[in-house]
């Protein structure tokens, strides 16, 4: 009888893994399903292309872009040693390197001033977020209005306190910095956006508190407004780092790359190799390259950052 | 002079939604202070005034006699708890407690006598090192108090700082908060909706409703002469029993329902034929026998809490209750006969809600107390 009732525990122990295995299969077949137009979309738009461009990065092409001659890693090789490329390289260090910290800083500053509880801050917020809605194209034309050499408002401000005119966007000492201001204008908005939404979930009984306790402006700012915003201060600085090391339309838009290679970003000297010169290869080569640097400042910003911040 | 005088305070958003009337209030130095009302009475909105967190629309607000309106809260040397106690989330206990003092810049060394002797007090002393987030709720509730305590503020506001604790903690905090105040002499306002707390823990009680004060007295004061009807249902659990009334001859008769013979002598100042609300507390509806009873009741629920018995009857249109010690055998459907009397009511105006006669037999047992 002990047996029979051994057996039949095994059995109906059998049945239940049979039936939680069953679960499982369905389960992952379910979520296969959910996942499924994603994966499909990311396939052919992120993922076929990311594989077909490091493909390509060991290959000299013809003219339509068809891999001819396997070269191994000569694509690469071959451009660490060319000026160009390590002109746009260091171009583009310098361009993230204007961008970035002044967007921030900017965006911060302005999402400060307009957190406070003012008569008419709704219309300061949207001018200050306003620049989110505008394209690349439409701000770089309203750049170089602003940019031109002798019509230019900013030229013919400064011609007011005597000031000789400046060739913001022909001038090699100027340009980089001409596309870096742009730049940093027309990513506030977004910036600023976001910055003001993480300063309008700080609890204001923290604030409340600290006035009690005595705090001044800069006590609080600094010991409650910075910290308890640093999650999304990472978040922006990641994003806007990214952005930074992708930019292409204003380039494109307002200087074409020069004067003298001034400011030929990395993606600029990809897209010229790719569709001007038709060297698929070494525009391959340098994707990956792109990629591998933004993939590394990500993960180091990650590992570094993440100490620092502070999750509620 | 006291040591805070509200005189005629008012508050109202964008001159016209007014949320306070007319406060007039003092409060003494050394005194637990306790604002209670309903949840949009306006007594957080009166706590922020006194902290200078709003600003006070009309009327003066005093502290050692001088007059503080303009004064940011920093400069009115007080401290406060808030309701979710407002912790900085990124800063451990001890920079938690410290906070007002690094931004007082208070000497280095002051500041590590002050934590510790707080720490101690507080039962915080293991607990420095972790942030809030490690910390369970009467925990973070303690460096909420330790940071009110290392202040070393004269006036100490606490808005409704237990109502996130569980029945079992509450009941403990009060203790420790009334045994703190005591033991640092601090002046205490402390607000709360529950008029339990209000009772057990207040030197004085300020009722508030619609933003006007209804009663400022002691909590036994309160209990046994409500000054009128908002009161009498506010405080007391649970609360006083109460019917539309009127005397009629040699009778009272409470929701047509209930006749009760008065002596005049009772009766003598409350007026003939007006409209009258009778409250009964539920203490003094006591349990008759088949043979000494002055009515009987249906009884519409019971509720045992072991050490003592809640009956619940119908009275006219009114649920009454009673509170009878000990288990009591009722059930509910029964009539069970009960002992009503005149000198245990009190009685409140119809048309204006104000106290007219509070029950005159708490008198005569104050006096045998005394």
């Amino acid at each position: 009888m002990n047996e029979a009732a051994v057996s039949l525990g095994s059995d109906a122990a059998k049945l239940i893994e049979k039936a939680k295995k069953q679960r499982r299969t369905k389960n992952l077949i379910k979520g296969l399903l959910f996942l499924l137009p994603s994966l499909v979309f990311f396939s052919i738009f992120l993922f076929y292309p990311m594989i077909r461009t490091v493909y390509l990065s060991f290959f000299l092409t013809n003219a339509s872009g068809a891999p001819t001659v396997f070269v191994g890693l000569d694509n690469f090789a071959q451009i660490f040693s060319s000026p160009l490329f390590l002109k746009s390289l260091k171009t583009t260090f310098l361009f993230v390197l204007y961008t970035v910290p002044g967007t921030i800083v900017i965006s911060l500053f302005l999402a400060v001033i307009a957190n406070e509880k003012l008569r008419g801050i709704g219309m300061f917020r949207t001018i200050f977020s306003s620049t989110m809605g505008i394209s690349v194209a439409a701000a770089s034309v309203f750049w170089m209005f602003l940019f031109h050499p002798t019509m230019g408002w900013l030229n013919q401000f400064l011609s007011i306190f005597g000031v000789e005119a400046i060739g913001w966007l022909t001038d090699p000492k100027w340009a980089l910095l001409s596309v870096s201001i742009s730049t940093i204008w027309m990513n506030i908005g977004f910036t600023f956006l976001i910055l003001l939404g993480g300063l309008q979930s700080i609890d204001s009984y923290l604030y409340e508190s600290a006035d009690i306790d005595g705090a001044g402006y800069f006590y609080k700012l600094r010991r409650i407004t910075i910290p308890m915003l640093s999650p999304t201060l990472f978040f922006v600085v990641t994003v806007t780092l990214i952005n930074a090391f992708q930019t292409f339309g204003q380039v494109d838009m307002l200087t074409r790359g020069g004067p003298q290679n001034e400011t030929s970003v990395i993606v600029y000297s990809i897209y010229r190799d790719a569709f001007v010169n038709y060297q698929y290869g070494t525009a391959s080569a340098q994707a990956v390259i792109l990629f591998v640097i933004i993939l590394g400042l990500t993960l180091l910003q990650f590992k570094l950052g993440e100490r620092k911040v502070h999750y509620q | 002079m006291s040591y805070i005088e509200l005189s005629n305070v008012s508050k109202s958003y964008d001159k016209q939604r007014s949320v306070l009337n007319g406060i007039d209030v003092s409060i003494e130095k050394g005194e637990f202070f306790v604002l209670v009302g309903p949840s949009g009475s306006g007594k957080s909105t009166l706590l922020r005034l006194i902290a200078g967190l709003e600003e006070i629309t009309g009327g003066e607000l005093h502290m050692n006699g001088k007059v503080i309106n303009h004064l940011p809260p920093k400069d009115r040397h007080l401290s406060m708890v808030f309701q979710n106690y407002a912790l900085y989330p990124h800063l451990t206990v001890e920079q938690n407690i410290l906070f007002g003092l690094n931004a007082k810049k208070v000497d280095k060394k002051e500041q590590k006598q002050r934590l510790h002797k707080t720490a101690e007090m507080m039962g915080l002393t293991e607990l420095l090192k972790r942030k809030p987030r490690q910390l369970s709720g009467g925990q973070r509730q303690r460096v909420a108090l330790a940071r009110s305590v290392v202040s070393e503020a004269p006036l100490c506001l606490m808005d409704e700082p237990l109502s996130n604790l569980d029945a079992k903690l509450r009941a403990h905090m009060r203790m420790e908060i009334r045994q703190l105040q005591k033991k640092l002499g601090l002046t205490m306002v402390y607000v709360t909706h529950d008029q339990v707390e209000a009772m057990t823990m207040g030197d004085r009680i300020m009722v508030l409703n619609d933003g006007k004060v209804q009663q400022v007295g002691k909590p036994i004061e309160l209990y046994n002469k409500p000054a009128n009807l908002f009161v009498a249902s506010f405080i007391g659990s649970p609360k006083m029993n109460m019917g539309r009334a009127v005397i009629k001859g040699q009778q009272l008769v409470i929701e047509e329902s209930l006749f009760i013979p008065v002596k005049a002598a009772d009766v003598i100042d409350i007026p003939k034929n007006k409209r009258l609300i009778a409250g009964i507390r539920a203490e003094h509806l006591f349990k008759g026998t088949s043979e000494e009873k002055t009515h009987v009741l249906d009884v519409i629920n019971v509720e045992q809490l072991g050490n003592e018995t809640m009956v619940t009857f119908e009275v006219g249109g009114e649920f009454w209750t009673a509170k009878w010690l000990g288990q009591q055998i009722v059930h509910t459907g029964d009539r069970v006969p009960v002992q009503l009397s005149v000198e245990h009511m009190s009685f409140f105006d119809a048309d204006t809600g104000k106290l007219i006669k509070a029950a005159s037999s708490l008198k005569q047992k104050e006096g045998v107390a005394i």
